[in-house]
């Protein structure tokens, strides 16, 4: 084989791309049909409460594209990191769907199944035998973080991708995945260089993201070949320049040297983007430096809290000059009020839009200038209860604070809503982002083969 | 002669996005391979810009990489607090940027027109 081509419809699966544009790429006799349904990006309540980040009727409208052209055209399907995060509960949601599609449209096929939750006991073995390191800048793996993790994952790079493709998967619904990895497996088993397959992978992942006008929505093919790849945007409205994919190479990556996965660093430092036809951009010189040890990383998050919130707006020209003041104020009296409850069972935080909402400690604009403000109320707090108590308490002090100079004796914050106090549940935060030292890419992920 | 020129009319993009949940990652891409060895020669953006716009000590700063083949320059810092944790005010990181908007470069524009 002298070529693979590989369509990527979507940068997330389940943000929707036109029909036609899936359409001319099908007329391009793709080797493999894949998209990325993950990401850390929506933060670590999705993994923690076991939810994903699209809802299932757009999951289902983008796989059923994408398994029919599969099933007619006899073109592999993969999806990577189901559901959003890839855990247990995430993969049998996307299966599910998969199924519901098949039986409704009759379509047949084998489906691997790719597992990547991962077991307390074994990580707890890893921790012992000091295979366990932090990944960037996060402390050191307690035994106390695995135990209070409600789920962990592993990251799978390309090689459960390639056992299920030669156990003649047709259709693979793979758990939490690096990346490129479900784009740069059916290559790499191919023989094609690795380092261009994840390259071109880390292009595709985003859709049509890396061409202009960028966007997730929409198709983006790739063509890999001997020395050099090749994307290139399906729909004629948009093309790729070498600035947008060598930009999108960046993206979201700490350096141009952390294309990181299982199989070793993809170098990009040495590469060469060229414009290769009016729009597409090929890619030489994508390099993968293997690494003798085998690291795979893990996702975990726990529960931390509970959060209750309340929205307001402020337009009190002289109440607005002294907002730290009052929110000084609101803290004290909290906790002068609630002498009985130990500070460190709740927190509260005032994000002032309009003063540094946004940036929080790193807004280097500390003059407030604008107008009006809108303050999100939040308190965290042990118990679902002790946050609605706090936030009642703090918002009621500050709606009648008495600052100085105060001439509008009413009442200090607009409410847009009312209740005024909305719970939102449990909090959670990433408490594993760390790498595991393993004997075989593939001991952390089993393969499921399924009849559908 | 030297213009103070505004980052904004050198760029075709400026963005800040998540690397992972615990680092926030700075993109800046030039126009073109000119306007960026220029603005490369000026050395106005550096490690120490960075920390001085987002007020963090320079230990902060993970990455700080020049990126030819891209025209880019990027820096990755720590997150103040890890995405979607207490206190969180940007779970994405996508809008860390605007400090980085006020950079102005001088820009020998007399040469150019010389050359």
């Amino acid at each position: 084989m002298n070529e693979i081509r590989v369509l990527s419809p979507v940068g997330m699966l389940g943000y929707g791309f036109p029909a036609e544009s899936f359409q001319k790429g099908i007329e391009k006799k793709p080797h493999l049909i894949a998209a990325d349904a993950g990401s850390t990006d929506a933060g670590p309540h999705k993994l923690g409460a076991g939810v994903g980040i699209v809802s299932k009727q757009a999951t289902k409208k983008d796989l059923l594209l994408m398994l029919k052209a599969g099933y007619e055209n006899r073109i592999p399907v993969i999806v990577g990191s189901a559901g959003g995060s890839g855990a247990e509960i995430h993969l049998k949601w996307t299966t599910e769907i998969v199924r519901e599609i098949a039986r409704e449209n009759n379509l047949h096929f084998k489906m691997a199944i790719i597992h990547a939750e991962v077991e307390k006991d074994y990580l707890k073995g890893k921790l012992e035998k000091g295979k366990i390191k932090p990944l960037g800048p996060v402390a050191n793996l307690t035994l106390k973080d695995i135990e209070e993790a409600i789920r962990i994952v592993a990251v799978m790079g390309v090689h459960p991708y390639i056992r299920a493709l030669e156990a003649g998967a047709e259709v693979i619904i793979a758990g939490r995945s690096n990346d490129p990895a479900m784009f740069a497996a059916l290559p790499i088993k191919e023989n094609f260089d690795p380092g261009l397959a994840l390259h071109m992978g880390k292009i595709l992942e985003c859709g049509a993201m890396a061409s202009i006008p960028g966007t997730t929505s929409d198709c983006m093919m790739g063509y890999i070949r001997k020395d050099y790849f090749v994307v290139e945007p399906t729909n004629t409205k948009r093309k790729c320049v070498p600035s947008s994919v060598a930009a999108h190479s960046l993206y979201e990556k700490s350096s141009p040297l952390h294309i990181i996965g299982p199989e070793g660093v993809v170098d990009i430092t040495g590469c060469r983007f060229e414009q290769y036809n009016e729009r597409a951009v090929k890619v030489t010189g994508s390099k993968l430096i293997d690494s003798k040890i085998i690291n795979i990383k893990l996702e975990g998050a726990s529960m931390v809290a509970y959060r209750t919130i309340c929205i307001a707006g402020i337009r009190d020209p002289i109440m607005i000059k002294q907002i730290n003041e009052c929110e000084e104020h609101v803290r004290e009296a909290v906790l002068s009020y609630f002498c009985n409850i130990d500070p460190d069972d709740y927190k509260i935080i005032f994000h002032i839009y309009g003063k540094n909402g946004v940036m929080g400690e790193l807004e280097p604009q500390k003059e407030i200038i604008s107008h009006e403000l809108c303050l999100i109320l939040e308190v965290v707090a042990r118990e679902q209860e002790l946050a609605n108590t706090i936030c009642a308490f703090a918002r009621s002090t500050l709606m009648h604070y008495s600052y100085q100079g105060r001439i509008a004796t009413a009442g200090n914050l607009a409410f847009p809503y009312a209740p005024s106090d909305i719970p939102t549940g449990a909090v959670y935060r990433f408490n594993i982002h760390h790498l595991v030292e393993v004997d075989d890419p593939n001991e952390l992920f089993s393969i499921e083969m399924v009849d559908v | 002669m030297i213009k103070e020129v505004s980052i904004i009319d050198l760029v075709d993009v400026i963005r800040s996005k998540n690397a992972g949940p615990f680092e926030l990652t700075f993109d800046i891409i030039f126009k073109d391979k000119d306007t960026y060895e220029k603005v490369k020669k000026s050395k106005v953006i550096t490690k120490e810009l960075i920390a001085r716009l987002y007020q963090i000590p320079i230990d902060k700063i993970l990455y700080f990489v020049e990126f030819d083949p891209a025209n880019a320059i990027k820096a990755t810092i720590v997150r103040p607090i890890d995405s979607g944790g207490i206190g969180e005010t940007d779970v994405y990181g996508a809008q860390q940027h605007a400090p980085l908007l006020d950079i102005k470069i001088p820009i020998d524009e007399g040469k150019d027109q010389e050359e």
